[in-house]
């Protein structure tokens, strides 16, 4: 997994690219989560993350529900088509941000 | 690509979060070989991914180690069979649940997902050397 994170005003976007398993989830956590502690929006965008297994599902569901709790949110952004498939395998696709 | 009637291969893998890609790669090699939709192979590739994710994670709880796992994915006239065999700690069938769907927080999905996606999922006793033998399976239509 590789990512780029870019600002525009109070948003920041981060851009993941590769493949989200266990073996890279508290990298994508360091790189989420101060930008949610920093009370900042977060623009997660999936176009380039080809897969996604349970543990970065989990990332998205911590990432969203720690926004939620300090009052900004995590919106995700051009949702490639398998990591779609896997949220909505894990019915959140009601309950995520799909930007 | 063929269409073989019959596939059986498997793989050796060290048990780490590290091997998962390896495993993935594993699994996409043995399943070009088969004339079936893209979208059920990358299904079956996040199965077996996620089953030997739940070795490094529980078995091993996820403790550095040498040992090795191994991965075996058969076809034979249709009935896909994968086995997982590990030397981790056994494995207390009565604990593996996967979470409430509705009860929204991270973890407790992989089980979800391979039973989303697999028709039978079975814990053995793993003979020896192996302590853990989990079988999942599915009928294939190619």
């Amino acid at each position: 997994m590789s990512y780029k994170v870019t600002e525009e005003g109070e948003i920041s976007i981060v851009h993941l690219d590769g493949e989200i398993d266990m073996d890279v989830t508290e990298k994508a956590k360091e790189v989420i989560m101060p930008l949610i502690e920093a009370k900042k929006e977060v623009h997660l965008n999936l176009k380039e993350v080809q897969y996604m297994d349970s543990s970065g599902i989990s990332v998205l569901i911590e990432s969203h529900q720690k926004a939620t709790e300090l009052g900004t949110k995590v919106i995700l952004k051009d949702i490639s088509k398998s990591v779609l498939k896997v949220i909505m395998m894990a019915k959140l696709e009601q309950i995520l941000n799909l930007g | 690509m063929n269409n073989l009637a019959q596939i059986s291969e498997q793989r050796d893998f060290v048990v780490s979060s590290s091997s998962l890609k390896d495993v993935r790669s594993f699994s996409r090699e043995v399943f070009e070989k088969v004339n079936i939709d893209q979208d059920l192979k990358d299904e079956l590739v996040l199965a077996i991914a996620e089953a030997a994710q739940n070795i490094v994670k529980h078995a091993y709880q996820g403790e550095d180690t040498e040992d090795k796992m191994e991965i075996k994915i058969s076809l034979s006239n249709g009935n896909l069979e994968i086995g997982f065999f590990d030397k981790g700690r056994p494995v207390e069938k009565d604990k593996i649940r996967h979470r409430k769907i509705d009860d929204i927080k991270p973890g407790g999905l992989g089980t979800f997902f391979i039973q989303q996606i697999m028709d039978a999922v079975v814990f053995k006793e793993g003979e020896k050397p192996w302590i853990n033998h989990l079988i999942l399976s599915k009928k294939i239509d190619y």
